[in-house]
């Protein structure tokens, strides 16, 4: 499998909560990710939605997508055209709900990297790197376990679930 | 070989295998539970993924909590299909007025000692508080378990929490875990488990115990559990009653299913291992905007406060409520108190209470919000809803509405708010102007009394 993903680094903070992705509130009027993409991330930046353009990769720090285990925090930034997030740390159930969905969550040392700088985020059997092309510098990212490269590699957990019907016993 | 934790020992049961932390394996689930924040979509992925039955609906279980009650027709057309889709595969669904999930699954026995519990709902690590792996999911994983009956997980290392001594007036479980939460940070135990033990775990009532362990994922915990004791079964026998007067039918499988009670061994490997002496802690405030933002409550003193909620999965428990109203009524009875010299005492005419009766200060808004509908009948029956209710206070349905913003009262722009909750986070109550202070129930009640941020140990602020 490769995944080979190439964007604008779009910087965000350390302990990025769902809430601040997509507000509880928004998701009472509509589960539409088309609608709710406008309002990504108001509560950090509420002009963030209008200068995202498909492509670009998120870049945070420490605990990305901590709090609610909501999915609509991860099928929202889908749906603003986001094929990466990278960051620091993740909150587990972020993580798990990203690699469902076909979000790669990139684990890496993301504190040299620049707002709106180009970034590569590759994914192979050799290992998870990001090449900074600004810095000229290649940032190693934590290596996936066997089963969530599996649901990844089919396109996220539904397309898996077609395939298998089940979890597939091969870890 | 070394010893296990209690995780690894339920994951190993669960899954059939040795398994030790960093492990990855497939477990066998006991009950799975979702609510209308994350059904609706986890119907859409059962659809996508060819599902056509559920495993087992006696191992499954949905809650409508967060449009309680609901406030939008789009709400109202989720839940209804949530309720289609729960009648076709016959699983048992708790409506809208019930409760919080969290407390459900713990107050109607479905959280049992040793059991394997996923739940799509960041809080549902409450269930450790009566020794199950209880973790939290997102709509996917719980439609891929509805199919299958299973999930995979990474098998945790454990912090272990050595609670010492016991706790002084005016401090609480809120305080401990935000305690916490101020040392270990938002991700201070991400993709770990706690578990609580010491003199001063055993000390705590369940009702202490589900508080510290739905604060758990406040700091990235996978599952914060405690060991099961004689405490532990005196609950469960009550809870077996609630349950059956509900939804008994389904039960008995669920029950028959359930393990026995685990503990770690006494070589267990743990990755950390914390002392918190209880004896010398204080009371903790949750700084706006993040729950890690903890400070002492005498750094907080004299907060303009406008609004006070007590209620949510972490502080609307029956000993919740009586806690706050033993503040609250200590301030109505007559000394050394001017709360009432000042103000127009409009905000209680307001809420058709006279003013010289109600201790809750002008201009302030106290809002209590049960976390179950036993709950509810708990403090109806022992008068403690009456008396809320007296002293002007707004009472709402049980559910998760007023915590996250998505049903019920609203704080308007700039308010600040004291509060129960687990989470402080910018528009989590629905409004990015608001600000959020986390505290006990009795330093709400304390700064209901005040109309500002209180020390509940002072009694020349608030006498007990």
């Amino acid at each position: 499998m490769r995944i080979d993903l190439e964007g604008a680094a779009r910087l965000l903070g350390d302990d990025v909560n769902t809430d601040y992705i997509i507000a509880s509130s928004r998701k009472k009027e509509t589960l539409d990710t088309n609608v709710l993409k406008q309002y990504l991330l108001e509560s950090v930046d509420p002009a963030f939605a209008g200068t995202v353009r498909p492509g670009d990769l998120l870049v945070a720090g420490r605990n990305f997508g901590c709090g609610s285990a909501m999915e609509v925090a991860v099928t929202v930034v889908l749906a603003a055209g986001i094929r990466a997030v990278l960051a620091r740390s993740f909150a587990r159930t972020y993580y798990r709900n990203a690699i469902n969905n076909g979000l790669v969550p990139i684990e890496c040392d993301t504190s040299t990297i620049r707002e709106g700088t180009r970034l590569r985020a590759v994914l192979d059997d050799s290992g998870v790197r990001v090449i900074d092309e600004a810095e000229r510098r290649e940032i190693t990212g934590r290596p996936l376990p066997p089963i969530m490269i599996e649901i990844l590699r089919e396109g996220g957990l539904v397309p898996y679930f077609r395939m298998h019907h089940d979890f597939r016993r091969s870890t | 070989m070394p010893g296990k934790t209690i995780s690894e020992k339920i994951l190993s049961r669960a899954s059939g295998r040795d398994a030790r932390a960093g492990d990855l394996v497939i477990c066998e689930v006991d009950c799975a539970m979702g609510t209308d924040g994350s059904v609706p979509m986890a119907i859409d992925y059962f659809e996508q993924m060819g599902g056509t039955g559920v495993f087992d609906p006696s191992r499954i279980v949905f809650v409508m909590d967060h449009y309680a009650p609901r406030p939008l027709s789009e709400a109202s057309e989720l839940q209804a299909r949530m309720r289609r889709f729960a009648a076709r595969h016959d699983i048992p669904i708790y409506d809208v007025g019930e409760g919080i999930c969290h407390q459900l699954m713990v107050e109607t026995g479905r959280t049992r000692p040793g059991a394997l519990l996923v739940g799509a709902d960041s809080h549902s690590v409450t269930g450790g508080a009566l020794n199950a792996f209880a973790t939290g999911i997102g709509s996917s994983d719980l439609a891929a378990t509805m199919i299958c009956g299973r999930i995979w997980l990474k098998v945790p290392p454990t912090i272990k929490i050595v609670l010492a001594g016991r706790a002084g007036p005016g401090v609480f479980p809120k305080d401990v875990a935000l305690a916490l939460a101020g040392m270990l940070g938002a991700d201070g135990a991400a993709y770990q488990a706690l578990e609580f033990d010491g003199p001063g775990a055993a000390d705590f009532e369940v009702e202490d115990r589900l508080v510290l362990s739905n604060m758990s994922v406040e700091m990235g915990a996978k599952a914060g559990i405690f060991r099961a004791d004689r405490k532990t079964a005196a609950y469960l026998r009550r809870a077996d009653e609630t349950g059956v007067a509900g939804l008994g039918n389904s039960l008995r499988t669920a029950h028959d299913l359930a393990t026995a009670p685990v503990e770690a061994d006494a070589d267990a490997e743990y990755s950390r291992e914390i002392t918190l002496d209880l004896s010398r802690l204080t009371p903790r405030i949750a700084w706006p905007h993040a729950v890690d933002n903890v400070v002492e409550v005498t750094d907080a003193i004299g907060t303009p406060i406008q609004m006070v909620f007590i209620g949510t999965c972490t502080g609307g428990r029956v000993r919740d409520f009586h806690q706050a109203l033993t503040v609250l009524r200590a301030a109505q009875r007559p000394g050394p108190l001017r709360l009432r010299s000042s103000g127009s005492g409009v905000a209680s005419v307001e809420y058709g209470v006279s003013p010289e009766r109600s201790p809750i200060a002008p201009g302030v808004h106290l809002v209590i919000t049960p976390a179950s509908r036993n709950v509810e009948a708990e403090l109806r029956r022992d008068g403690t809803l009456d008396a809320f209710a007296a002293m002007g206070a707004t009472i709402t349905p049980p559910g998760c509405g007023p915590c996250c913003g998505t049903a019920g009262p609203i704080p308007a722009d700039g308010v600040n708010v004291i509060s129960t909750a687990n989470r402080n986070f910018k528009a989590r109550m629905g409004t990015a102007t608001a600000s959020i202070y986390l505290a006990s129930p009795a330093a709400c009640a304390a700064a209901a009394v005040t109309g500002r941020i209180t020390d509940p140990r002072d009694p020349a602020e608030t006498p007990r």
